[in-house]
């Protein structure tokens, strides 16, 4: 094995995750700023759940009413891609040097980050009720079905 | 209180969570979610939500620094991975069918063990190295680090054992929203036996891609509330950053008594509340 490429690999990878975090926390506190400025007068109650909306689309719809918090999510989201985007650079980096071996591991690792990312939101992950009850009471009522979960 | 003024005090907590969890090595989320849920009152879910996304933060920043300079192991790294990422998926899916009382008892008595481990922490001894395992060997586990002599060899050992250490870590990170460091690098130091510093800078390496395991989780069942998560991770990046600057200074056995009696503090209020419903 080339140590030198072992390095070369290790310094793209390290700047993947600067840039990743930098461009994250700009967009989080450009965002916040902006939400701030204009909902700072609200009283959210966070104690309970219920508050925020749960999946990528119900998030892409509260974007598109406050631009700020649509801007913090957006951060967020480059936030927990940055290490995604790291694992995946890393099974191209060790499939130029043919270590088959580790391109698997890489792989069942990014498999595995694709799973929680595509996990069911909450009203639909009670494993109690039989799916279809799950399926409806999560169409009719997600979010108090979230709150009444809460402590 | 107006969002405003909430989202200030969560900021100046989260710095300072995150220049406490520099100090003591135990990570800003050990720090943050209690104060979230003792000090604001904030729902567990969400506190570990916020926490999470504030890990992979400070992680993905440190990391950047570690591997550029060769510290980090990235194929022991990757392999144990699919250990943590794997625990995550199964503690952030646990986290639904556990009510937030007993997340709350286990929260605390994991800050009494880790105030309790920081105090014991001996100085670590020279790095033996010994043979390595033959699993090692297979999967060419040992790397070297850098010194100014030159690179320095070192092997890899009880493979095993560190990836059933790995599996608990990543099931605690994703069950109570941290990123499990302490507990890694013990893995990979007092199990594995691999050089202190390339455990630290590993275990750095991997909170980040465990962190984000679970937060994907918490982000499809709507538990990362972006209005909570944006002052706590703008907070416990840069207070992090400062306490790592502050740390070659602070090695004082008296500062890490006082740190160890309020992590102490914070884990017995938990599991107090985890009892009494006050949460």
């Amino acid at each position: 094995m080339d140590p030198r490429s072992d390095v070369r690999m290790e310094r793209l990878i390290g700047g993947i995750l600067r840039v990743g975090v930098a461009a994250a926390t700009g967009l989080v506190l450009c965002g916040e700023a902006l939400h701030l400025a204009r909902q700072g007068g609200a009283r959210p109650d966070f104690g309970s759940l219920g508050a925020s909306v749960p999946g990528l689309a119900g998030m892409a719809r509260v974007a598109l009413e406050h631009p700020g918090r649509g801007l913090v999510e957006l951060g967020l989201l480059v936030l927990v891609a940055t290490p995604v985007a790291r694992v995946a650079f890393s099974v191209l980096a060790f499939a130029v040097r043919r270590d088959w071996t580790y391109v698997v591991v890489t792989l069942v690792v990014l498999a595995l980050l694709g799973l929680g990312l595509a996990a069911a939101p909450e009203g639909e992950a009670r494993p109690a009720q039989p799916a279809s009850a799950a399926a409806m009471s999560a169409r009719t009522s997600s979010r108090s079905a979230a709150a009444s979960r809460g402590p | 209180m107006t969002l405003l003024s909430l989202s200030l005090l969560v900021w100046l907590g989260s710095l300072l969570a995150g220049m406490v969890g520099a100090l003591t090595g135990l990570g800003g989320g050990v720090v943050v979610v209690p104060l979230l849920a003792l000090a604001f009152h904030v729902n567990l879910r969400y506190a570990a939500g916020a926490s999470l996304l504030s890990v992979i933060a400070t992680s993905s920043g440190a990391a950047a620094a570690y591997v550029r300079e060769g510290w980090s192991n990235v194929r022991l790294g990757m392999l144990l991975e699919v250990a943590t990422t794997l625990g995550a998926l199964a503690g952030a899916s646990t986290a639904a069918l556990v009510p937030t009382r007993a997340v709350a008892v286990i929260f605390g008595a994991l800050l009494l063990l880790a105030a309790a481990g920081s105090l014991r922490r001996p100085p670590t001894g020279p790095d033996v190295a010994g043979p390595p395992d033959r699993l090692a060997g297979v999967l060419r586990l040992g790397g070297t680090y850098p010194s100014p002599t030159g690179p320095v060899a070192y092997g890899v050992r009880r493979v095993p054992g560190g990836f059933a250490l790995m599996l608990l870590a990543g099931w605690l990170s994703g069950l109570l929203g941290v990123g499990s460091g302490a507990l890694k690098v013990t893995a990979m130091d007092d199990v594995m036996r691999v050089p202190f510093k390339v455990s630290t800078t590993t275990s750095n390496f991997m909170i980040g891609v465990t962190a984000a395991a679970s937060a994907g989780v918490y982000l499809a069942r709507g538990w990362v509330e972006p209005r909570l998560a944006a002052p706590v991770v703008l907070g416990v990046l840069p207070g992090a950053l400062l306490g790592a600057r502050l740390l070659p200074r602070m090695r004082s056995r008296t500062l890490r008594a006082v740190f160890a009696v309020a992590v102490a503090a914070l884990g017995w209020e938990m599991i107090l509340r985890g009892f009494t419903r006050r949460l």
